[in-house]
């Protein structure tokens, strides 16, 4: 039986979809068999970071309401065997997304899937909750940054008692903390909250920490998945936080700054 | 016993008497072929002494006594204990035991008096029963009046911003950190064995005497029995640290557990 993992956070634009595309391809990269399902209806996103825009002729919602079947919907990434992309509707809303209809599709996807990757939208409104309700496991994307962590705290309050593991009274939703867009830099400058000031509000264990990285909105553009571009820091932080959901030890590396060197200051070439 | 201002209360003393008839240790063999057995026994019985039975109040006194307890009173056996009663004063037993037995009481003798209220007890059916010794006053263990516990409402699980936990009429104990955004509420006192970040307001229903205690002051804002106090007027000194907050002669204060170091 595959794992339901939801990539969620309450707030929006903090990464929830590039993290759902990087983590999707990690897993696929390592030859598990991964779907990446897109949850937010009418704002129809992951298709383009996951480059598959131009391949989308059924979606969720049609499956949901039975006018296509799951295998005509389903995207097959060209680039990465095992990854498949499960798109979303731009034309309908989040009421669309019944609990019977969503349940059926899960049920579906766990018999042929290893990971099933769930991204949230942003909000506490039924997309979030459907996204987070069947999850297994939680991965809550965060920022460094107060508004950030604050609704953080109220998704994992929600996932510990609006999940259907808290409703059934089964073991709770396993959490993560993703941080992204962290800068050790402006941390050191006191600009930007500390990791341990956000474990301390969280509480949850640390996945892994997604320093702020130009090749983000660079892999975004292109739809690449990060992960894929191995050569940026971002690309490798996703590598080892994939990593380390599959149970490996490896340590975090862009917590500290990077002391800049001579050349690289009089280069003026940026960290 | 009939040494209060107060003559309802004391005009019925109940007192319960450990009876122990002296023949109890000589109880025949049964007798072959008898169609009963005929055998003493010994019974603790309510002993209601009369004081003064003519007063208004008599048998409401009594009615009220037993609503305290009714399981204890129901249908239960009295004595009638007439020591107190001065031999001119005439009794109608058949009255006071039908009375008494409007109250769930049911007369079974009588005790002590003179012989005029011996022989008015034996017309209306009621035996003159030996003198027992005293036990204790039954009015204690029979009506306890102990207010109902507060129930205490304990949350060990972090409580998340967004979510709002309300003890009514208790307290509110919780075992791990409250986050910014989240809200406790409770009738009574607020403890969190974390960090308190959210708002904590005790003593909701005017309690004054309720307080918060947490192991670190990092409160949105903090309330007792109405009176609050928000984190921007916090002192500085005892933010972060373990403290307690009480009403003080109509102020809220904070008070560190920990010294205090500025």
């Amino acid at each position: 039986m595959g794992q339901i993992i939801v990539m969620t956070s309450g707030k929006g634009g903090v990464g929830k979809t590039t993290s759902s595309a990087a983590f999707a391809a990690g897993f696929a990269l390592r030859g598990r068999k991964t779907v990446v399902i897109d949850f937010d209806v009418g704002l129809r996103n992951l298709d383009l970071v996951m480059g598959c825009e131009r391949r989308v002729v059924f979606d969720f919602i049609n499956v949901i309401n039975g006018e296509a079947k799951l295998a005509q919907a389903l995207v097959k990434d060209k680039r990465i065997e095992n990854l498949y992309i499960l798109p979303t509707s731009q034309t309908r809303d989040k009421d669309a997304l019944t609990k019977e209809g969503v349940e059926a599709v899960m049920d579906e996807l766990r018999k042929d899937f290893e990971f099933i990757i769930c991204d949230s939208p942003a909000g506490i409104e039924r997309g979030a909750l459907m996204a987070l309700y069947f999850a297994d496991q939680a991965i809550i994307v965060t920022n460094p940054e107060v508004s950030s962590v604050r609704d953080s705290d109220r998704i994992l309050g929600m996932l510990a008692a609006r999940s259907r593991r808290a409703e059934l009274g089964l073991a709770p939703v396993t959490e993560h903390l993703l941080l992204t867009r962290y800068d050790p830099h402006r941390v050191e400058r006191g600009e930007m909250m500390t990791l341990d000031d956000v474990l301390d509000i969280l509480a949850i264990p640390l996945l892994g920490v997604i320093p702020e990285s130009p090749a983000v909105l660079r892999a975004s553009n292109v739809g690449l998945p990060v992960i894929m571009d191995e050569s940026s820091n971002a690309g490798m932080a996703y590598a080892d936080a994939v990593a380390r959901f599959l149970g490996e030890n490896v340590e975090h590396r862009f917590v500290k700054p990077t002391r800049r060197g001579l050349f690289s200051r009089l280069l003026g070439r940026p960290v | 016993m009939g040494n209060s201002e107060e003559s309802g209360v004391t005009d019925t003393e109940i007192i319960t008497e450990q009876n122990t008839p002296s023949q109890e240790q000589e109880t025949p063999p049964p007798e072959q072929g008898e169609p009963f057995q005929l055998r003493g026994g010994s019974f603790t019985l309510m002993v209601l002494k009369l004081v003064d039975p003519t007063s208004e109040s008599f048998f409401a006194r009594i009615s009220e006594k037993a609503r305290l307890a009714p399981n204890f009173f129901r249908n239960a056996a009295v004595v009638l204990d007439l020591d107190g009663l001065p031999e001119s004063q005439a009794c109608d037993f058949g009255d006071i035991k039908a009375r008494l037995r409007r109250c769930d009481l049911m007369v079974v003798g009588v005790q002590g008096g003179h012989r005029p209220h011996h022989e008015a007890a034996l017309r209306s059916g009621l035996p003159l029963v030996p003198s027992g010794r005293p036990t204790r006053t039954s009015t204690r263990a029979a009506a306890p009046q102990v207010p109902p516990p507060r129930s205490t409402l304990v949350v060990s699980e972090v409580v998340r911003s967004g979510r709002q936990l309300y003890a009514p009429g208790g307290d509110l104990v919780v075992t791990a950190m409250v986050s910014p955004g989240a809200e406790l509420l409770a009738d009574g006192h607020i403890h969190v064995y974390g960090a308190l970040r959210g708002r904590a307001l005790a003593g909701l229903s005017g309690d004054t005497n309720a307080r918060i205690f947490c192991m670190s002051l990092e409160a949105e804002m903090v309330s007792i029995a109405g009176l609050y106090q928000v984190n921007e007027d916090f002192d500085p000194a005892i933010v972060r640290k373990p403290v307690q907050i009480y009403l003080k002669e109509g102020y809220l204060c904070v008070e560190s557990f920990a010294p205090v170091t500025r």
